[in-house]
């Protein structure tokens, strides 16, 4: 009987706790749905009478919402790419060839990952206001192309496959490219996944550096897109939830399907610090 | 792998390792270099290029410079709030979902919620929840007959504001942690623990918690250097603004203000390299700690 009651409370305890976690999702939904009468009424309306889907029309219409979605889209799917392609060529050489300077250049690039990003904002806008890179995809773009920590996950995985493989492969007459395409990427195609999947959540929620690098309304991401709709918005928070859920619900799809590989990632770079 | 280091080897890696290091080179070794320069800068005119010479006045700015002294003080008081709030939530519920087997992926799910939404969007979410006349929480509140709080436009409320925002955002991430770290602990250290009689406190005092040093420890910095880089929280909930007369304004806003609206770019870089050797210090303070204290590997 006490066995029941005790696991009785943790789940009262866990629920209240989700329901925290729950509510501002449901009520960011729920008003994007209402009235601009029902979203300011009080006692506030739990359910909204009849369910205002105009509200995402006219977001779109008040704001290029459709503009900022392609630009986030494209910005997320060449940067991830790129980045993709530069960890795994990167971690292939410092998880297979035995080259002169190695370990001075793998501990330079460690190095760099103890640095916050917010201080070489500074240079990088320098860098790129002298290419006259401003408000182009490029701004958006080249800088996220290569990440550190991608070459970090990337090579520990590779260093984890049998040194066999390789000189069976090498005795066959497979070259390294072709043996890393056709034999390590598909042997390490869920960290691979991973890496992936944190990579266009991180892209696609980036805030600082779009938002100093873009003041043209046309290139805008969605995130800066939708804070600069705050003041178009003004107090339509029935248009400004529309909004959000709009920005937010991608990435919540996203996740509900690479769940396991998100919680892999974070358990894995966790563990291993 | 070849035993020896080989030219072969090395004129081979270095077209692998080439796109890699051109981006990086470009965008974060080369402005690790210049910006501890431009940090050193004295009368740097952006316009011109010109340096006039390299001293520390942009440091005795910052050293005279209220508004940073506010910036500092102000993030202190962030991580040192969010931090062990959100570490000692989580390590709560943690234990609670390593307790249950039914809806657990369930729970697991909504409690990670938040760390894959985009910063922005949810804090103007809580900008309308926290929203003085028609907010859902002074609405819950005025329902335990508190009065209506000025969360986001009062000075006193906008600092306990952000942070609750921020526990509630970082929760997810530091209990998914912890239950990767529950789950490394055998059960036997549990069951010898029960056979001497232990009660539940007790197991969890002499059994999880030491075992969980190292997740514990890890968590912490994971935290506290997030935390001190805060600014997407705090640009969004004030809609562009550091808070009500800047009563939230971090270290990372101060940047940002020096350097995108005040284009002093010499006291931005001084600020940014400020923070750098506080998250340093914290880091290196930290893995003494660990290696001091923390003996269960």
């Amino acid at each position: 009987m006490a066995q029941i009651s005790k696991k009785t409370l943790i789940y009262i305890l866990l629920g209240l706790g989700a329901l925290t976690m729950i509510i501002p999702f449901y009520w960011m939904i729920a008003t994007s749905l209402k009235t601009a009468g029902e979203a300011t009424a009080m006692p506030p309306v739990w359910w909204p009478g009849s369910m205002q889907f105009s509200n995402y029309v006219e977001a779109f219409q008040v704001a290029p919402f459709g503009r900022y979605l392609l630009n986030s889209v494209f910005v997320t799917l060449l940067s991830t790419i790129g980045e993709v392609l530069t960890a795994i060529l990167a971690a292939f050489a410092f998880a297979r060839l035995n080259f002169y300077g190695k370990d001075i250049l793998f501990a330079l690039l460690l190095a760099t990952m103890m640095v916050p990003g917010e201080l070489l904002i500074i240079p990088n806008f320098v860098t790129l206001a002298n290419l006259d890179w401003i408000n182009t995809y490029m701004a958006l773009i080249v800088p996220w192309l290569a990440s550190v920590f991608s070459v970090f996950i990337v090579k520990q995985r590779f260093e984890s496959i049998s040194d066999n493989l390789y000189y069976a492969a090498k005795i066959d007459g497979c070259s390294d490219f072709r043996f890393l395409w056709q034999v390590l990427v598909p042997l390490s195609r869920s960290s691979i996944i991973t890496m992936v999947v944190l990579k266009v959540i991180g892209s696609w929620n980036a805030f600082l550096w779009p938002l100093l690098v873009t003041n043209a309304t046309e290139m805008r991401t969605l995130p800066v897109g939708l804070q600069s709709f705050t003041t178009e918005a003004g107090t339509r928070f029935e248009l400004l939830m529309a909004a959000s859920t709009f920005v937010i619900v991608p990435m919540i799809v996203f996740y509900m399907i690479f769940q396991k590989y998100i919680i892999k990632g974070i358990a894995n770079t966790g563990t291993k610090g | 792998m070849q035993n020896k280091k080989t030219w072969k080897a090395t004129f081979q890696a270095f077209w692998y390792i080439l796109p890699l290091f051109i981006i990086i080179g470009v965008f974060n070794i080369y402005p690790i270099i210049k910006s501890f320069a431009m940090a050193f800068y004295d009368d740097f005119n952006i316009f011109s290029g010109e340096i006039g010479g390299y001293g520390l006045t942009n440091f005795e700015t910052l050293v005279s410079d209220e508004e940073f002294a506010e910036a500092l003080m102000n993030t202190f008081v962030y991580v040192l709030f969010v931090t062990p709030i959100s570490i000692i939530l989580a390590l709560a519920v943690a234990i609670l979902l390593n307790n249950i087997k039914r809806l657990k992926p369930i729970f697991q799910s909504i409690y990670f919620l938040p760390f894959v939404t985009s910063t922005v969007a949810i804090s103007i979410v809580w900008r309308w929840l926290y929203h003085s006349e028609y907010g859902l929480i002074n609405y819950v509140l005025s329902l335990f007959g508190i009065d209506t709080i000025n969360w986001l436009t009062n000075p006193d409320w906008a600092m306990p504001a952000a942070i609750i925002m921020a526990i509630w955002k970082s929760l997810g991430f530091n209990i998914l942690l912890f239950l990767v770290g529950l789950n490394n602990i055998g059960k036997t250290y549990y069951d010898a623990a029960k056979i001497d009689g232990a009660n539940a406190w007790q197991r969890f005092v002499n059994v999880t918690v030491p075992l969980l040093g190292p997740t514990i420890f890890l968590v912490s910095i994971i935290s506290i250097i997030n935390n001190f880089k805060v600014f997407d929280e705090i640009y969004a909930l004030f809609n562009g603004q550091p808070g009500p007369s800047n009563s939230t304004i971090t270290v990372v806003y101060y940047l940002y203000k020096k350097f995108y609206t005040e284009f002093d770019y010499g006291v931005a870089s001084a600020s940014g390299i400020v923070l750098f050797l506080i998250i340093f210090v914290i880091t290196i303070v930290q893995i003494w700690f660990n290696k001091r204290f923390v003996h269960y590997r």
